[in-house]
């Protein structure tokens, strides 16, 4: 089991900049951290540089919708998991966003977050702010709505589909 | 008289034979040189992602199958794998030997199609027959163990849908034995062939450094120089306890890439080999009734057995709440799964980190540059399912 306040990146984290981490917690033996939202650019950055951390590979990044879940706070929660190739290590971030918040972009760290923002953007509606190419991904680009909100209707298909809206 | 030099846009696909599917490219051209490389996806996305909310968690394992239909055991593994750590289970020994040992035959049937495909787009024929002969024995073997010859749906949280079949292992040993021989036959045509040589040395280069900023996993990232597997880094299912290599590459060109793959089957069929021979007996599901369901003779017998049928095949199982991610070396690259669960029997959101996906973001730094021609071997070579780039 491991000790969240003795990981390595948490306390480095901690260390660096106190402010920009809201939260760390371990579940099923994965770290996560939650940071602030305007710090995540900073803190992906530091991951990547820092020589004892070197997180050199974006795993994977993408979004939940808390609509349903009773926690309170902001409704969006953008998920980033980070690994490094040469420590093999797993580490993961959160960020949380209102609706209409933007997100800063994490491309100027790892090249691989584009598509990813994309896809998060396409199907959460969260705006990534400095993403080079912040175009519908996975939809066709005049689709209206974003699929994976918790509040996105699945019973029927869309209204302004059925209504010839689209031109 | 002036000349005006311009370049010309054209669509590649989305129905285009070398394209692997539905991708379809944008490229911007200068004569026959690939000037800029746009690629669009999602003519095949499904919304796998958001059915998974709708369904408890046992029925989410069919539309795995649907992402990476080539390699579909793959797919069910890492579903499986995410649920059991959110339940706290591990599955008995005998079920992480069938499953590596299916996990290993799938990345065999996945690189054959890989192989035959990538070929048929360079121009060489008979390699894609060849390929699909030995390819038609494994989808043989699916149908046995799952009653389906590519959406198989076998492997499952908690353990199989049930043991292997009788005369199923003397059906692998036999393929096992005679497919050694089918690689060096596919390698006599190919290897060192002059105009495969031609084709695929030099071209699309991907640097080590780019790829792993790029995120790019598998054997595309190994061509370039990067021993990173995740069978070795992290092992799951028992991979510590196999012997195998993990063939790399050291230019990332789309002969390296070629040669890893052709160099995995091999270690592919040493992995199921072992997995064979120390298959132990014993139990395949985790001895739980409320995620298992008893055999189904129990419930003429047995009142309580009866009840847990009826409860896990009406209600299901609920999962505890929490989040966790999960990721194998699927024949494509990482597969990650990423579950966060709120408690009740449906998964709250389920993200899955598709290799293909990832992998295709490189294909425009590969082809930039480039004549059209090797924008074809480079597809080939990144090997994407479109199912599951889109899902």
């Amino acid at each position: 089991m491991v000790e969240v306040e003795e990981h390595l990146a948490v306390r480095k984290l901690r260390e660096r900049s106190p402010q920009a981490i809201l939260e760390a917690g371990v579940y099923r033996n994965e770290v996560t951290v939650v940071v602030d939202r305007a710090a995540i650019e900073a803190v992906c950055r530091f991951l990547r540089d820092d020589p004892d951390l070197a997180f050199d590979f974006l795993s994977d990044l993408t979004a939940v919708d808390r609509l349903r879940l009773p926690e309170p706070g902001p409704r969006f929660e953008v998920v980033y998991h980070l690994y490094s190739m040469s420590r093999r290590n797993r580490l993961r971030l959160k960020v949380r966003a209102a609706e209409g918040e933007p997100v800063p972009t994490v491309t100027t760290v790892w090249e691989g977050a584009n598509w990813f923002e994309r896809e998060v953007f396409d199907l959460f509606g969260i705006t990534f702010a400095g993403h080079p190419d912040l175009r519908r991904i996975v939809l066709p680009d005049d689709w209206q709505g974003h699929p994976l909100r918790k509040d996105y209707p699945v019973e029927t298909s869309p209204r302004w589909w059925e209504e010839g809206e689209i031109t | 008289m002036t000349v005006e030099a311009r370049t010309m846009t054209i669509n590649m696909g989305p129905q285009h034979p070398s394209t692997h599917g539905v991708l379809r490219l944008v490229l911007e051209l200068d004569g026959e040189v690939v000037v800029r490389c746009v690629p669009h996806v999602g003519y095949l996305h499904t919304g796998i992602e958001k059915i998974a909310e709708a369904k408890r968690y046992l029925l989410v394992v069919p539309t795995t199958d649907r992402m990476d239909y080539l390699a579909p055991m793959s797919n069910n593994l890492a579903y499986s794998m995410a649920v059991e750590k959110l339940l706290a289970i591990e599955v008995p020994e005998r079920a992480q030997g069938i499953r590596v040992l299916m996990a290993e035959v799938t990345r065999i049937v996945s690189h054959l199609v890989w192989l035959g495909t990538h070929a048929l787009d360079i121009g060489a024929m008979s390699v894609f027959l060849y390929c699909f002969r030995e390819r038609e024995k494994i989808l043989d073997l699916y149908e046995m163990v799952g009653g389906q010859r590519m959406m198989t749906s076998y492997i499952r949280p908690g353990g199989l849908k049930e043991d292997l079949p009788p005369g199923f292992e003397d059906k692998v040993r036999e393929f096992l034995d005679d497919f050694p021989a089918r690689v060096d036959e596919y390698e006599d045509l190919l290897t060192r062939n002059t105009l495969w040589l031609q084709r695929t040395r030099g071209v699309g280069v991907l640097k080590r450094e780019e790829a792993i900023n790029l995120g790019v996993s598998g054997p595309t990232l190994r061509a370039s120089g990067v021993a990173w597997d995740v069978r070795k880094s992290h092992p799951y299912m028992g991979y510590e306890r196999y012997e195998f290599q993990v063939p790399q590459g050291k230019n990332g060109d789309v002969y390296d890439r070629y040669m890893c793959r052709m160099a995995e089957m091999r270690q592919s069929v040493r992995i199921a080999r072992q997995a064979l021979d120390r298959l132990p007996a014993g139990p395949i599901n985790v001895d739980d009734p409320k995620i298992v369901p008893p055999p189904k003779h129990r419930g003429k017998v047995s009142m309580e057995a009866l009840i847990h049928h009826f409860k896990l095949w009406s209600e299901g199982y609920s999962v505890p709440r929490g989040e966790v991610y999960v990721s194998i070396e699927s024949p494509r690259g990482e597969f990650g799964c990423y579950v966060v669960s709120d408690g009740s029997n449906k998964p709250y959101r389920v993200h899955y980190r598709a290799p293909s996906f990832v992998n295709l973001q490189a294909l425009p730094r590969m082809a930039e540059g480039r004549l059209v021609a090797d924008v074809v071997a480079v597809i080939g070579s990144i090997d994407i399912v479109l199912g599951e780039v889109d899902r």
